[in-house]
C-alpha cells in the first residue's frame, strides 16, 4: 500500500494523473469514448490480438477473473447476517476499467452491472481525482439513485486497484440492505412522495482511505438506520469482496505482467460487445416489437402520505419498443411513457439500463461473457421528465422495481417473438411476474430491539410458461435468478412473524396451453412486538405481466389483513385457524377466525400498526400463461388441480376440463383439498362447445374499432385515472399524441375532460422542471440527454403551496423577491 | 455442440415430443447454425396448403409468400390475415373482458385487473376460433402492433439466402 502511494505521489509530483500514460482519469474517459465512437469498437480495439494470437491465454484470464469473482460473492456472503445476502444471495461484484466499464461481473443481483459503472463515470466526470482525490487504498460508497442505483437500499462500495501509480481497475460491490432509515421501516418504505423519505443518500462519497474507514463514517452510518447492526456486517461483507477481486488482480498482475492485463480489460469488452450482436444474428430476426404494460400505485385516501398532493392514483404506462438493427444492436424506446410522480416507484436511467441485463443474462447471453460491452450495443431512448428518467432530484426511487420489473416485461415477449420466429422453441417465456407482495415493516421486535423486516420471500416466484413447458412453479424472481423462499425458521429468526402456513397458491399462474409457473403464499401472524408497522406493495388492479400466444396474464394482487383476533384463544383452546388463503372468495378464511379482517383487491397499503396476533397474508406471485388454454392436455389440468396450481372451479371455464370430485379427505401434494377425475368424453364435448361460442361471442376487430372509436371521441366509461394517464402521456410526447389521435381518428385539439384534482396533479408536477444531479454528462447518455418534450424548464426552483414553480423574471432577481408562497419542507 | 441437429429431433421439437432432458440440452448448448431452416421445413410438412413459409410469426400463424414480392400472415388452418407489415389483429375476432363476472371466468376473487383500470383482449381467428393472442391495456388503448419482421434484410444479410418464393424460386 506504502509503495503503491509513493508511486502516486510520484506522478503528482511530475503534474500527472493517475490515468495511463500520465492521463488524469477524465483525460482518459474522454478518450475512450472518442475512440469508441470514431471506430465503433469498444475504446478503437478494431483487433483482438490477445485473444486471436493467443487465445488460450486469453480464455484463462477471462475465466480466471470470472471465477475470483463468483468466490467473492459466494465467500463474502457468509460475513453478512441478513437473510437477504446469506439466504437469497442479493449481493454482485464487477470488475471495472479505470473508466467505469465492467469487465466481468460476478452472479448475483446484475442490475448492478451497470450502476456501479455510472457511479465510477460520475466520480471521473465530477472531477474526484482532485477532489476528494482517488488514491490506492480509498473506499468509497454510494447509494444515491441519481448517480448510479435503482434505489436507495442498494448499497455499494467502490475500490480503486492501482499499479506502479496508474489506475487499472477498480473493484466493486453491491447489496441490497435491510433499512436505510426512510421514513417508514424496512429497506423500501412507500409511503414517501420525495427522495427526503426514501432514507439516508450516500453521493459517491469517500468513507476511507489505506483501506480503513474514516471515523467520521462509522460514526455516521449506523444511527441512520434501524438495524445497524446488519449495516455494518453488510460493509463488511462488501469489503470482503472488493479486497478479494483487489488481490486477483494484483495476483493476475504479477502473473502475467500489467500491459497484458489492460489488453485483457478492453479486449473482455470489446469481445462482450461483439459476442452480444453476434448472438442476436444468430438468435433473433431484425425488425421492430412492440408490447406494452401498466401497473397501479393506488394512492387515493391511504393513510400517513407526507403530503396532500400525493393523496391520488398513480397509473404507470411502459410503451415498449425494441429496434434489432442490421448489425444485431438494439434500439430501446420508452416514447411515450408517462409523467413521473409522487410515489416512490420511478426510476433513474442507471436502474432502466441495469434492468435489461438483469434479462439479457437469463435469456440472450447466458453466459460468462457479460460485461459492459453489451452496453455498447444497445441505444436508449428514455423520456427526459417521465418516471423512467425523472431528471428530477426530488423524485422518490426506494421500490423503484414496482415499475422497472413491470416496464420490462414486454421484453421478454420481444425476445420470444424473436426466438420463435428462428425457431429456437426452447427458449421462449411468456413473460415473468410482478414480484410483489412486499412485506415490510418494523418496530420493537422479539428481543426488545429496534427492528426493521423485509420479506425477502419474493425473490421466489412463479417464472413464465415456455413453449416447450409450463413455466417453474415458485422458482426465482426475475431481478435474482439464483434467488429462493429462504427457510422458514430463519425468516422467523429475524421477524417477530411465525409462519402459521405457507404454501403454494392456486391460479396464480396465467392460464394456456402451457400454464405460467405458480406463485405460493406465506401466511402470518404478530408475536412478541410493540410499536410495530407493516405495509403491502404490490400490484392490484392491473397485472403488468402479459401472457403470449394465446396465454393469460398472471393474477393480480390482493390484500388480507387480521386485526385484533382470537388466534391466541384458538392456540390455548387447540382450535382450528387459518393456515391458507386457497381461494379467496371461499369464506375458509373468515371461518377460522374472529376480528377484523380486511380483504381487499388493492395491493398497496401505508405502514399502520399491527400488533400481537394480528395476520398478514404474503402472496408471491405467479407467471403468466403461453398458447391457448383449451389446447391444454386435459390430463395435465387435472394434474393441476392436485398440485394446487388450479381451482377445481376454473377447469371448466378458463380450460374446458370437466373434473369429478371423487373423494372428499383425499390429499394430494397440495394443500387443496379432494381428489378429482377426468371426464374425458363431457371435456370433449365442452372443448367442441367452447370453441363455437368464442366465434358467437365474439365481434370482427373492424366492428369493435367503430364502436371504440365513437367510445373513446365521446370519453364513455373511462375512469378520472385511466384518462389523467393518457393525457399525461400525451403531454410527455409528440409523438404518442399522434399515434393516439391517428389510431382513434380523433382531431387534433382531441384532449380528454380531466376532473379539476387531475388537471392540478398534471400541472403541479410538469411546473417542477428538471433539477440534474450529473454537471457533466457521458456520450453513453446522449441516446436520451434532450429525449421526450422540449418545453420542461431548466430552473433552480422553488415552491408554492401548490408547488407552482417561481420562474425569475431576470438575472438580478431572487426567489427573496418572488410572492410568498407558503412554502412546506418536505418528509 | 451439433453443429445441426438430426431432422427427427427438430421434428420432435415441432411436434412437442422431446422429454425434459432433451430440451435441456438444447438450451444448454450453442445454438445449431441451421435451425430456422430445419424448422421451416418441418413446418411446410405439417401445413396443409403450398405458400411457402417465409417466417413462422407465432404460434398458429406464418409469414408465407403469395409472389415474388408480396408476404401474408396466414393461420396454420388457412385463414389469411393481412399483409405480412400489417397488424393482423384488425382481421381477426375479439373478446373484450371487462367485467368482474367476465374475469372471474378465469381468475378467483380479487386476482384479476380491475375492470375500470384493465381490459383483456382476446383475440380469435376467424378461420378455426383459436385463441391467438391475448392482451392485457388500460381501457381506450390502440391495438399494439407487435411484431414488423425486417424480412429482406434477416434472408440478404443475416442467413444470406433467397427469400421463399411460390415458384421456389428466388426472389
Amino acid at each position: 500500500m506504502h509503495r503503491e502511494k509513493e508511486a502516486v505521489r510520484e506522478k503528482k509530483q511530475h503534474d500527472e494523473g493517475i490515468g495511463w500514460d500520465g492521463k488524469t482519469l477524465r483525460e482518459q474517459l474522454e478518450a475512450v469514448e472518442d475512440q469508441t465512437e470514431a471506430t465503433d469498437h469498444y475504446a478503437g480495439f478494431e483487433k483482438l490480438e490477445l485473444k486471436q494470437d493467443n487465445p488460450i491465454q486469453y480464455e484463462q484470464m477471462f475465466s480466471q477473473l470470472r471465477g475470483d469473482l463468483v468466490s467473492a460473492r459466494e465467500i463474502s456472503k457468509e460475513v453478512a447476517a441478513t437473510p437477504i445476502v446469506e439466504q437469497e444471495g442479493e449481493l454482485c461484484y464487477g470488475l471495472f476499467t479505470p473508466e467505469g466499464d465492467s469487465i466481468a461481473v460476478s452472479t448475483g443481483i446484475l442490475v448492478h452491472i451497470h450502476t456501479m459503472s455510472e457511479t465510477i463515470k460520475f466520480m471521473i466526470n465530477h472531477d474526484y481525482e482532485e477532489s476528494p482525490g482517488i488514491e490506492p487504498g480509498d473506499v468509497f460508497v454510494n447509494n444515491d439513485t441519481h448517480v448510479g442505483d435503482v434505489h436507495a437500499c442498494d448499497i455499494m462500495t467502490l475500490i480503486p486497484i492501482f499499479h506502479d501509480g496508474e489506475i487499472v481497475a477498480w473493484a466493486g460491490g453491491v447489496n441490497h440492505v435491510i433499512d436505510t432509515g426512510a421514513i417508514g421501516p424496512g429497506s423500501m418504505n412507500v409511503s414517501q412522495a420525495s427522495r427526503f423519505g426514501d432514507g439516508a443518500m450516500y453521493t459517491a462519497r469517500k468513507i476511507g482511505e489505506n483501506l480503513s474507514l474514516y471515523n467520521s463514517w462509522l460514526k455516521d452510518y449506523p444511527d441512520n438506520t434501524r438495524t445497524p447492526d446488519f449495516l455494518k456486517l453488510d460493509e463488511r461483507t462488501r469489503m470482503t469482496g472488493c479486497l478479494m477481486i483487489r488481490d486477483a488482480v494484483n495476483g493476475m498482475i504479477d502473473e502475467y505482467g500489467v500491459d497484458q492485463f489492460k489488453r485483457l480489460s478492453r479486449e473482455a469488452i470489446e469481445d462482450g460487445r461483439r459476442g452480444f450482436e453476434n448472438r442476436i444474428q444468430k438468435t433473433m430476426l431484425p425488425g421492430t416489437y412492440r408490447g406494452v404494460s401498466f401497473v397501479d400505485a393506488l394512492y387515493e385516501g391511504q393513510n400517513n402520505l407526507t403530503r396532500e398532493y400525493a393523496d391520488e392514483n398513480h397509473l404507470m404506462h411502459a410503451p415498449s419498443e425494441l429496434h434489432i438493427r442490421e448489425d444485431g444492436s438494439f434500439q430501446v424506446s420508452f416514447e411515450g411513457a408517462n409523467k413521473w410522480g409522487w410515489h416512490p416507484y420511478n426510476c433513474t436511467p442507471a436502474a432502466m439500463q441495469g434492468g435489461i441485463w438483469v434479462m439479457m443474462t437469463q435469456t440472450v447471453i447466458p453466459n460468462a461473457n457479460v460485461n459492459d460491452g453489451a452496453y455498447y450495443s444497445c441505444d436508449f431512448h428514455l423520456p427526459e421528465g417521465s418516471w423512467a428518467n425523472t431528471q428530477n432530484t426530488e423524485t422518490a426511487h426506494a421500490y423503484a422495481w414496482h415499475f422497472l420489473v413491470s416496464a420490462w416485461a414486454p421484453l421478454w415477449q420481444h425476445l420470444s417473438r424473436g426466438y420463435f420466429a428462428r425457431g429456437f422453441r426452447e427458449e421462449i417465456n411468456a413473460g415473468n411476474a410482478n414480484t410483489s407482495n412486499w412485506m415490510q415493516g418494523g418496530g420493537i421486535d422479539q428481543f426488545d430491539k429496534l427492528h426493521a423486516v423485509n420479506s425477502f420471500e419474493v425473490a421466489c416466484e412463479g417464472t413464465g410458461a415456455r413453449y416447450v413447458d409450463d413455466g417453474e412453479p415458485h422458482a426465482a424472481a426475475i431481478w435474482n435468478p439464483e434467488g429462493d423462499m429462504g427457510d422458514a425458521e430463519v425468516w422467523e429468526r429475524t421477524e417477530p412473524l411465525p409462519f402459521l402456513g405457507r404454501a403454494v397458491k392456486p391460479n396464480t399462474g396465467g392460464a394456456g396451453r402451457r400454464r405460467g409457473g405458480s406463485g405460493f403464499e406465506s401466511m402470518r401472524t404478530v408475536k412478541d412486538v410493540s410499536r410495530w408497522l407493516l405495509y403491502n406493495m404490490g400490484n392490484g388492479y392491473m397485472s403488468s405481466d402479459s401472457g403470449l400466444f394465446g396465454g393469460y396474464p398472471a393474477s393480480t394482487g390482493y390484500i388480507l389483513n387480521a386485526k385484533d383476533t382470537d388466534l391466541k384463544e384458538r392456540f390455548e383452546n387447540g382450535e382450528d385457524y387459518p393456515q391458507h388463503d386457497m381461494d379467496p372468495g371461499s369464506g375458509d378464511f373468515e371461518s377460522k377466525i374472529d376480528g377484523e379482517v380486511t380483504r381487499r383487491p388493492e395491493a398497496i397499503t401505508t405502514p399502520e400498526g399491527f400488533d400481537d396476533y394480528d395476520m398478514y397474508l404474503n402472496y408471491l406471485r405467479g407467471g403468466s400463461g403461453l398458447g391457448d388454454p383449451l389446447e391444454r392436455d386435459p390430463e395435465d389440468v387435472l394434474s393441476d388441480i392436485h398440485d394446487g396450481y388450479v381451482l377445481p372451479q376454473h377447469a371448466e371455464d378458463a380450460y374446458a376440463v370437466v373434473v369429478t370430485k371423487i373423494n372428499d379427505e383425499a390429499q394430494h401434494n397440495s394443500a387443496v383439498q379432494g381428489e378429482f377425475e377426468l371426464d374425458e368424453e363431457a371435456t370433449e364435448r365442452l372443448r367442441a362447445e367452447q370453441l363455437e361460442e368464442r366465434a358467437e361471442k365474439a365481434q370482427p376487430v373492424s366492428e369493435w374499432y367503430e364502436e371504440e372509436c365513437q367510445r373513446i371521441h365521446n370519453e364513455e366509461d373511462l375512469i378520472d385515472d385511466v384518462k389523467k394517464t393518457y393525457e399525461s402521456s400525451m403531454r410527455m410526447s409528440k409523438q404518442f399524441t399522434e399515434f393516439y389521435h391517428e389510431f382513434w381518428k380523433l382531431p387534433d385539439d382531441f384532449k380528454f375532460t380531466l376532473s379539476e384534482k387531475a388537471e392540478k396533479s398534471l400541472e403541479n408536477r410538469f411546473k417542477s422542471g428538471f433539477k440534474r444531479k450529473w454537471d457533466n454528462h457521458t456520450k453513453g447518455h446522449e441516446t436520451w440527454l434532450n429525449v421526450g418534450r422540449d418545453d420542461e424548464p431548466q430552473v433552480p426552483y422553488t415552491w408554492s403551496a401548490d408547488r407552482s414553480i417561481q420562474q425569475l423574471p431576470d438575472s438580478e432577481a431572487t426567489f427573496e423577491t418572488q410572492p410568498a408562497g407558503a412554502t412546506t419542507d418536505d418528509d | 455442440m451439433p453443429e445441426s441437429y438430426p431432422r427427427e429431433i427438430i421434428e420432435d421439437l415441432v411436434d412437442d415430443n422431446l422429454e425434459w432432458n432433451e430440451l435441456h440440452d438444447m438450451m444448454s448448448s450453442f445454438k445449431d447454425a441451421d435451425r430456422f431452416q430445419q424448422v421451416r421445413d418441418v413446418l411446410q410438412e405439417r401445413v396443409e396448403w403450398d405458400d411457402p413459409i417465409v417466417l413462422p410469426y407465432a404460434d398458429h400463424l406464418y409469414v408465407v409468400a403469395k409472389s415474388e414480392d408480396r408476404w401474408l400472415i396466414k393461420c396454420d388452418c388457412g385463414h389469411e390475415f393481412c399483409e405480412h407489415d400489417e397488424n393482423w389483429k384488425a382481421d381477426a375476432l375479439i373478446n373484450v373482458r371487462d367485467s368482474e363476472e367476465e374475469y372471474r371466468e378465469i381468475y378467483p376473487k380479487d386476482m384479476h385487473p380491475h375492470p375500470e383500470y384493465m381490459e383483456l383482449r382476446e383475440f380469435f381467428c376467424p378461420g378455426c376460433n383459436t385463441l391467438l393472442e391475448v392482451t392485457n391495456v388500460m381501457p381506450g388503448y390502440p391495438l399494439v402492433h407487435e411484431f414488423e419482421p425486417d424480412i429482406e434484410t434477416f434472408y440478404n444479410d443475416w442467413i444470406d439466402e433467397p427469400i421463399p418464393t411460390p415458384e421456389g424460386q428466388s426472389a
